[in-house]
């Protein structure tokens, strides 16, 4: 099987016996990142239980380099993979050295005395994960950055083929979550870890993994490659979103555009128009926006925000059809606002339209 | 490269000179702990209703000679209950460890969970059956007896674990077990034969008193043994301090851990229960003692700290209950509440979260 490092055969799991998701086939390279996406309670701890041998799988199997997990013991196990788990862990008087330390477990004697060897991989690796400040502190009196930090330096600590980590950016801070998930990256790319985990930050997702998964429903209907899975039907189908709007180029969500007839419309371009636009969303206000180049970032906005937007292609002179429907739009609004835009020779028709605009005395300008 | 920063086998300065302080600090507790060991040993075996002279202690010990009433005092009263209050206080305190650890909760012990009380019931109906048919009990049937009910308490403390998921719960419930074990025992007690009835009550109230060199055998190759087995587990234990799921993560087959702790908590509790009667408190007090002082919660050096302290701790309390209102004895319980509830109850109090 080429070079497929990670996979699962018809793996279908649940709690006592009773099927959650089935037929659960994930395939991945040695070093690659694989993110499981999904609404609340859709099963992608279950599932990350499973492949760990926490859970016991309902039908199919794992496999690490084709050994069967299910076959493995734990002890065999451990020397795989590593676990960075949710469970809020309060160990008693110990250090954040300590708590790394314990992932040399699988490579200590049978009382577990660390060796010269053990000590100096535990220094190593918590100065690599920027924890060595930590080391004497007591686990239990970092901030939760922190501790997501140490326990992610115990799993390396571990030296595993693979790590496991169920949800680690929750309690995270924008800045932890983002080295939280460099150093994931960096530790797949050097040292050719693979890594598998769950998120709910979507964006994040799209851009840290190889391949995702999305977990909603009995089957898994979509796994792939970020650019295959993050496509707005099936963003918007994995977690149901009905209202709003999910963006692809920005791999964010925005609210739902205000219902309505239009009352306001705005010229805009370059990013100029995002804050207006913003702003009308907020206040329930719903608008027209244009004449929008489709490669412009407030058409991207405006796409998800506005009630209607007149597009043209990319470096286009404006065509007689889109400013004849523009204006006439524009004519019906209370107010037109001109947000602050650069007129060269193929948009020259949207000068037009201001001085238009001018002439009905409802033009505001800002920026 | 600054000197905080070489990177050396032990890692920075830092680290190296907080292990050293560790290390400093264990020596220190456990030079500590001989001490009182060896000084609360002198001033047990030098108290009593009989004065005996110390110069007169040592020749009967050490040369087996000396005065007739003395020599019987020191080495058929007076050693045996030492040497097994210091075993039976170390079992104690060591099983009162491992159910924490299994439980992962501080106030978690074999009396606190009913364990002790069902080791007394299970004894106590064992004893008036074999004396009404057998006119008499060997210890080891005792032993026997105590560690079934040690078990089956357990048994029940598992499966109300199972369905409760908060701690303090498990601790009603198995306080509540330990009170049906107890009211059935009172029961039985209340209507046994007279004659057997003032043997059961002293013991059913917790006393290291009548011991016989048998006894004191068999308290040592048992509660030896656990503490041995118990001190092998020390790795898995570490593990297990993380939480189940992490514990199996590093290798540790959790379903066969949880049946020897429990099968070794059972063990140790039940053979105290069998000896001297159900006693309180040393279970929680003498292992948080220990973890407080070392600093620590490795079970590699916790576990000696424990079980050398729960000796000292129970030799200490048999002392006070057979000398501070002598010559009436104080049940051992009683005193070994008196100086570990206080313990329970400052730890509740200074408990993070």
């Amino acid at each position: 099987m080429n070079d497929i490092f990670f996979n699962t055969r018809d793996l279908s799991v649940g709690y006592k016996g009773e099927v959650l998701i089935r037929d659960i086939d994930i395939e991945i390279k040695k070093g690659e990142i694989l993110t499981l996406i999904g609404p609340n309670g859709s099963g992608k701890s279950t599932i990350l239980k499973s492949i760990t041998k926490h859970l016991e799988a309902i039908k199919g199997d794992t496999y690490i380099a084709d050994a069967s997990v299910s076959r493995m013991t734990y002890k065999e196990l451990s020397k795989l993979v590593a676990v960075v788990l949710t469970d809020r862990l309060k160990p008693e008087l110990m250090t954040c050295r300590d708590v790394v330390a314990t992932g040399r477990y699988p490579y200590t004697g049978s009382l577990g005395i660390l060796s010269e060897d053990d000590e100096k991989k535990v220094t190593e690796v918590m100065r690599r994960i920027h924890t060595e400040d930590l080391a004497e502190k007591d686990f239990t009196a970092i901030s939760d950055g922190q501790k997501q930090r140490v326990l992610l330096a115990r799993a390396i600590c571990q030296e595993p083929e693979v790590i496991v980590l169920d949800e680690p950016t929750s309690f995270l801070d924008i800045k932890h979550k983002l080295e939280l998930l460099n150093i994931l990256r960096e530790m797949a790319k050097e040292k050719n870890i693979t890594v598998i985990m769950s998120l709910h930050e979507i964006d994040l997702a799209q851009k840290i993994s190889d391949k995702v998964m999305c977990v909603s429903g009995e089957v898994i209907k979509h796994f792939g490659t970020p650019d295959e899975i993050f496509r707005p039907d099936i963003i918007r189908e994995l977690y149901d979103i009905t209202d709003g709007a999910y963006n692809i180029e920005f791999g964010s969500v925005e609210l739902p555009a205000p219902k309505g007839e239009p009352e306001v419309f705005v010229i805009s371009s370059c990013g100029s128009g995002i804050n207006v636009f913003r702003r009308l969303q907020k206040n329930e206000v719903p608008f027209y926006a244009g004449i929008l180049y489709t490669n412009d970032i407030d058409y991207v906005v405006a796409r998800s925000l506005a009630a209607e937007v007149f597009c043209e292609k990319p470096f286009m002179t404006i065509s007689d059809e889109v400013y004849e429907k523009a204006l006439s739009a524009m004519k019906k609004c209370r107010r037109i606002i001109d947000a602050g835009i650069e007129i060269g020779e193929c948009n020259a028709r949207i000068a037009e339209l201001i001085r238009t605009a001018e002439k009905t005395g409802r033009l505001e300008r800002i920026n | 490269m600054t000197d905080r920063n070489s990177l050396t086998a032990e890692g920075t300065d830092e680290v190296r000179s907080a292990r050293l302080k560790r290390y400093a600090r264990y020596n220190a507790v456990f030079i500590f702990l001989i001490i009182a060991f060896i000084l609360i040993t002198i001033v047990n075996i030098n108290s009593g209703s009989v004065q005996i002279s110390v110069k007169e202690i040592l020749r009967i010990i050490f040369f087996r000679e000396g005065d007739e009433t003395a020599y019987s005092i020191i080495w058929k009263i007076r050693l045996p209950r030492i040497i097994t209050s210091a075993i039976l206080g170390g079992g104690l305190a060591l099983s009162g460890f491992l159910i924490q650890v299994f439980f992962g909760n501080p106030i978690a012990s074999p009396f606190t969970l009913g364990i002790s009380s069902g080791s007394k019931l299970i004894v106590a109906l064992t004893m008036i059956v074999m004396i009404q048919y057998v006119d008499a009990v060997s210890s080891f049937v005792m032993v026997v007896a105590a560690f079934v009910g040690a078990l089956i308490c357990m048994g029940f403390v598992l499966l109300a674990s199972r369905k409760v998921k908060q701690q303090s719960t498990l601790l009603i419930a198995g306080i509540m077990i330990g009170y049906i074990c107890s009211a059935v025992t009172d029961f039985v007690v209340t209507f046994a034969e007279d004659t057997d009835i003032v043997n059961l009550h002293n013991w059913s109230m917790g006393s290291f008193s009548g011991m016989d060199w048998d006894d004191v055998w068999m308290c040592f190759v048992i509660i030896f043994a656990a503490f041995v087995a118990t001190f092998l587990l020390a790795k898995p234990i570490g593990a297990y301090q993380m939480g189940e799921a992490y514990a199996q993560s590093m290798g540790v087959n959790i379903k066969r851990f949880r049946v020897v702790v429990i099968l070794l908590s059972s063990l140790m509790a039940g053979c105290v229960t069998a000896f001297a009667g159900p006693i309180s408190f040393v279970g929680i007090a003498v292992p948080h003692l220990a973890k407080l002082m070392l600093k620590t919660s490795k079970p590699l050096v916790v576990i000696p700290a424990v079980f050398v302290g729960g000796g000292v701790f129970c030799m200490f309390c048999d002392y006070i209950a057979r000398v501070a209102f002598a010559p009436t004895e104080l049940s051992i319980s009683t005193v070994t509440a008196l100086f570990g509830s206080p313990v329970v109850i400052w730890m509740l109090l200074t408990r993070k979260r």
